[in-house]
């Protein structure tokens, strides 16, 4: 299943951040604040391991839901470099390379070496907290609670996002 | 002056911006009159609201965050035999708790005014329904009721709700056709949540988190009528608690409100009225703590009633799977329930039949400790054929269940925390037990495997909480008179929860709103 550009749209307004109508959103820019290349590729390498296979053209995703997000909240994009960076240190001192730069079992490996997947998600807790938060919990906050993310699971307005008031109505007759 | 500085002596101080508070300022302001409320918490930041939607789904932080409760400033105690989480059960702040109300708007019963004489139950409100209807009709179109006439059960109206009700959901159907075979009538469910657009505000847009919070503005909150009294002209003062409450030396009027700026300075609002809009535990709070020569035992509390009679609806509930598509979690809210086990002999039950059964997807992604194609394929698993029933049951007002000065704990301020003393009586067991039972056969008859139940020893309250300065005629045993002032002092008005007699099973805010829009005609007329 397809990310599209109204999925990181979406995303974005459901995850506090304005985005007029009709706006464009464009690759990040040195708006961006601490977000930059590294931190986009430490994201994309993380969204292709928290991912479902199904997802499709993360990067793009990706990169218009971060920066939308982080032209908006800059202690959020504060704490993805914090985060990004301890795991880019962790990869490199039990892996010798950067976290993007190792194969996709690497990553899978890496990140629940250092227990993020059991880890509580705590944007003022550990390193490996703030690897949740920061880092994997903010992608799967952008999946499931977008309509392409929901539709995976089977439902097409999943919470915190503002789908409307007719899907609640549809279903199947027993 | 700052901008926390009392104002000259002003026609009506209200204590608390919730929506008590700020539709009795909304009428008085509007009616012309000089108005100052005085609101503990802060004004919150109407951008900051879809950061607050995430924070309530997502897992990190404790869920009194979203709205910034808990610390210092809200300590309290609980030494009942039920412990009671008064912190996610309220907010401070321009808006109050309706803030992170679900918005379920019902009147009470006829009967509910009568408990004592029908059932021998509890004891009778001083007013009844016939007094209060025309003010609830008042209430649902302040509040932007979304609702239909076609529950039988419910007490007569004259006039139809002000916004049409929300359709019925999916599973809504598929309960409907269990409860036609089991010959239990369903209806709709009055919301306080735009239907269509009102009152400067859009219609509902399916966020699906609107208990906390409700990010687009289409559920009602308190913040309409603050606005509304703003631009009548009252003066709202936020984090500003009332400490105490003064009262002249004939102990026959309140001169003054104290309250402290977050700099540390105290200070002193008079006025020719106050209202006390503060809830059910922080109102007779304030009360207790203005204790004096004159009322040592606190203010407005002659009869000794202050604080006690606390009581709250319980929460009892069933759920399920079936075999098919349920469809839920779309919306946080709901679109069906009965109100058929009202009056029987079990005990006020009311049912809701649940639009957000089983986990919500977002949240157990959040939560699990697997991601990948492993997640996926178990939100897909999890998510689907769940069913639930779940409804509120009567408390009965009892003495010994209060709200009280903690002796050993302060808050950040120096004054006693309010302690809650709070249990469960034969009575509430024994009605959600039927609760239960009915729950159980609902959910049979829809086919389905029914896999958890909230009794008598799981449940917890909703979150109502009253009685704590309860109305009727005679001073010796209430606290407020018929027209919500208090019997011991000429010019404070409580239109609160905690003026409540009974509380039904009916969730309580319409009829919050219906006594302040009373109690605001009767300020007016004084004034």
């Amino acid at each position: 299943m397809r990310l599209t550009r109204r999925d990181a749209v979406v995303a974005l307004a459901s995850a506090g951040v304005a985005v007029a109508a009709g706006a464009t959103l464009e690759a990040p820019t040195a708006d961006d604040g601490p977000i930059g290349e590294t931190e986009r590729d430490v994201l994309l390498a993380v969204a292709e391991v928290v991912y479902p296979d199904e997802v499709a053209d993360t990067r793009a995703f990706v990169e218009r839901y971060v920066g939308g997000r982080a032209a908006e909240r800059p202690d959020w994009a504060a704490g993805v470099a914090d985060a990004a960076s301890y795991l880019d240190e962790y990869a490199q001192s039990w892996r010798d390379a950067n976290f993007a730069d190792l194969d996709a079992a690497d990553r899978d490996d890496v990140l629940r070496s250092m227990g993020a997947d059991t880890a509580a998600s705590d944007p003022e807790g550990t390193d490996v907290e703030r690897v949740r938060y920061y880092l994997v919990n903010d992608l799967l906050y952008a999946l499931y609670a977008s309509p392409t993310g929901g539709r995976l699971v089977g439902i097409e307005n999943p919470q915190g996002h503002p789908g409307g008031t007719a899907s609640y109505q549809r279903g199947e007759p027993r | 002056m700052s901008d926390r500085a009392p104002s000259p002596r002003v026609d009506v101080c209200v204590v608390g911006a919730g929506p008590a508070g700020a539709l009795v300022a909304d009428r008085l302001a509007t009616a012309g009159h000089d108005v100052v409320v005085l609101e503990a918490g802060p004004r919150f930041d109407p951008d900051s609201r879809e950061e607050r939607m995430e924070r309530s789904i997502r897992p990190a932080g404790d869920p009194r965050a979203v709205w910034d409760m808990g610390g210092p400033r809200d300590a309290y105690e609980s030494t009942g035999e039920r412990a009671y989480p008064l912190n996610r059960s309220r907010v401070k702040g321009v808006g109050g708790s309706s803030l992170h109300w679900q918005g379920m708007v019902m009147r009470l019963h006829e009967a509910d005014f009568e408990s004592a004489t029908r059932r021998g139950l509890g004891a009778d409100w001083p007013i009844d329904y016939a007094d209060l209807r025309p003010f609830y009709a008042d209430a649902e179109r302040a509040l932007g009721v979304a609702g239909a006439s076609d529950n039988p059960f419910a007490p007569p109206r004259a006039e139809p709700h002000p916004l049409p009700a929300f359709p019925p959901s999916h599973s809504d159907s598929l309960f409907a056709s269990a409860c036609e075979d089991l010959g239990i009538a369903t209806h709709s469910v009055p919301n306080a949540r735009n239907s269509e657009p009102y009152d400067g505000e859009g219609a509902c847009v399916g966020y699906g988190t609107c208990q906390p919070v409700c990010p687009s503005g289409a559920k009602y909150d308190a913040t309409r009528h603050v606005a509304s009294a703003e631009a009548a002209g009252a003066r709202v003062i936020d984090r500003a608690p009332v400490r105490r409450l003064r009262h002249d030396d004939a102990g026959d009027r309140v001169v003054a409100a104290e309250y402290t700026s977050p700099d540390g300075r105290r200070h002193r609002q008079t006025a020719r009225q106050f209202v006390l809009a503060a809830g059910g535990v922080e109102g007779p709070r304030l009360l207790l703590l203005s204790r004096s020569e004159r009322y040592p035992d606190g203010l407005a509390n002659s009869s000794g009633a202050v604080g006690k009679y606390f009581h709250d609806h319980l929460f009892a509930g069933a759920g399920g799977t079936v075999d098919a598509d349920t469809r839920q979690n779309h919306v946080g809210f709901n679109t069906t329930e009965s109100h058929q086990f009202y009056e029987g002999d079990g005990g006020r039950i009311k049912l809701e039949f649940l639009n957000y059964a089983g986990p919500s997807p977002v949240e157990q992604a959040l939560g699990a400790d697997e991601w990948g194609d492993d997640l996926l394929s178990s939100l897909r698993d999890a998510y689907g054929g769940h069913l639930a029933v779940g409804g509120l049951v009567e408390q009965l007002p009892r003495a010994e269940n209060r709200v009280t000065l903690s002796a050993t704990r302060t808050d950040d301020r120096g004054d006693p925390v309010p302690e809650i003393e709070w249990s469960l009586g034969d009575y509430e067991r024994r009605a959600i037990r039927r609760a239960n039972e009915i729950q159980r056969e609902i959910l049979d008859a829809a086919g389905a495997d029914v896999q958890w139940t909230v009794g008598p020893d799981a449940t917890g309250p909703a979150f109502h909480h009253m009685g704590t300065t309860r109305m009727g005629t005679d001073p010796e045993s209430s606290v407020v008179d018929p027209r919500l002032r208090a019997h011991d002092l000429a010019n404070l008005t409580i239109p609160s929860s905690s003026a409540f007699v009974t509380g039904g099973a009916m969730n309580p805010t319409l009829t919050i709103a219906a006594l302040a829009l009373k109690a605001a005609e009767h300020l007016d007329a004084d004034l």
